[in-house]
């Protein structure tokens, strides 16, 4: 008698008119009844536009809150909704719709949350020095924390279920929030796993995050972890 | 020397404090960075005696505990600076905020004029 699960695809987008149409096209060639949710923030360019052309539902935000808040929109509006599965895929483009099955099949079987990992099977994927070791550093953290390898904590594509919609629709870190969410989600009991795939490098626009905030970036989500640690569970 | 003990009794204190401002949610660890490097900054200055000198010499002051003063207050500055800019751009969102509330409420009242 199982139901097929309601699955929102979020795409949070920033200045992504180069590619945002193609990952529509893309998860529509799913061919599965998946909705889509794009959040544009406040892009400048014709983001917007774009995805309403394509009629699909865009969020656009008043201001840029960055890549955090911005999700968490996303996580707001699944939550709202009643859906049973959200999938986090980026807007530029680096990962491929192509596989979000391979997500939602491990979610629906064993998991709250999965993460697709670029590191799990040496896909074809090169990234620069300073990313890898920041890989490493994450991956050390997170098995001291939570006593399990996660390769690819940075990684933004990955899928929830719905209880981990409901706990990330009231907590979800601001900047840089992908590292950090695995540890407060392992930290409170959610079931984490990982399955390999492939990326892209990204074609258009520029990541949020270039060489000259790396560092910023990983004392920053290092100071937020290891506060995570003296903080109480959060209950749910 | 009183004034090192002093010093770094205080920025423990500070470190601590914020501490737990970030754990309880109070403080966000964006905007605790500054204060804990300042806080660090202040301990390091105050341990390393040479460090001191050395500065006191560079910049002219004859007393090189009162370095720490100075180191201090230049802290204070640029994290009160920091907040500045900060705050100006809360209040332009806050604007931001405001009139996109008005905008929406006028349509909605236009899509049901009864309610």
């Amino acid at each position: 008698m199982t139901k097929s699960p309601k699955i929102l695809v979020i795409i949070p987008a920033y200045n992504e008119e180069g590619s945002i149409c193609s990952v529509i096209r893309e998860i529509r060639a799913l061919k599965s009844d998946m909705d889509i949710l794009v959040i544009n923030d406040a892009s400048t360019d014709e983001t917007e536009c774009l995805v309403a052309e394509m009629n699909e539902v865009v969020l656009t935000l008043p201001f840029n809150v960055g890549i955090g808040g911005a999700v968490q929109t996303g996580f707001k509006y699944a939550h709202e909704n009643g859906y049973d599965v959200a999938v986090q895929v980026d807007g530029d483009g680096q990962h491929i719709p192509g596989q979000i099955p391979l997500l939602t099949e491990v979610l629906q079987t064993e998991a709250d949350v999965v993460i697709g990992s670029r590191f799990i099977e040496t896909l074809g994927y090169t990234t620069s020095w300073v990313r890898r070791i920041g890989v490493r550093i994450f991956m050390i953290v997170n098995s001291l924390i939570l006593k399990q390898r996660i390769t690819d904590s940075t990684s933004g594509f990955r899928a929830y279920n719905k209880k981990a919609i409901a706990f990330l629709a009231s907590y979800y870190p601001h900047d840089y929030p992908e590292p950090e969410s695995v540890v407060v989600l392992g930290r409170n009991g959610f079931c984490i796993r990982e399955v390999p795939v492939k990326m892209r490098e990204r074609e258009y626009g520029r990541s949020s995050i270039s060489a000259f905030h790396s560092v910023y970036y990983m004392i920053k989500v290092l100071l937020a972890i290891f506060v995570d640690l003296f903080r109480e569970k959060i209950v749910h | 020397m009183r004034i090192q003990i002093f010093t770094v009794l205080i920025a423990v204190i500070l470190l601590l404090v914020i501490f737990q401002l970030v754990r309880k949610n109070k403080l966000l660890e964006q905007y605790s960075l500054l204060w804990i490097v300042s806080a660090v900054l202040l301990i390091v200055l105050a341990l390393w005696r040479d460090l001191q000198t050395w500065m006191s010499n560079l910049i002219g002051i004859y007393y090189p505990p009162s370095a720490l003063f100075l180191i201090a207050i230049v802290c204070g500055m640029v994290i009160t600076l920091h907040f500045s800019v900060v705050i100006s751009n809360l209040r332009e969102q806050n604007h931001l905020l405001a009139q996109e509330v008005a905008l929406l409420k006028e349509k909605v009242e236009k899509m049901n004029p009864d309610a």
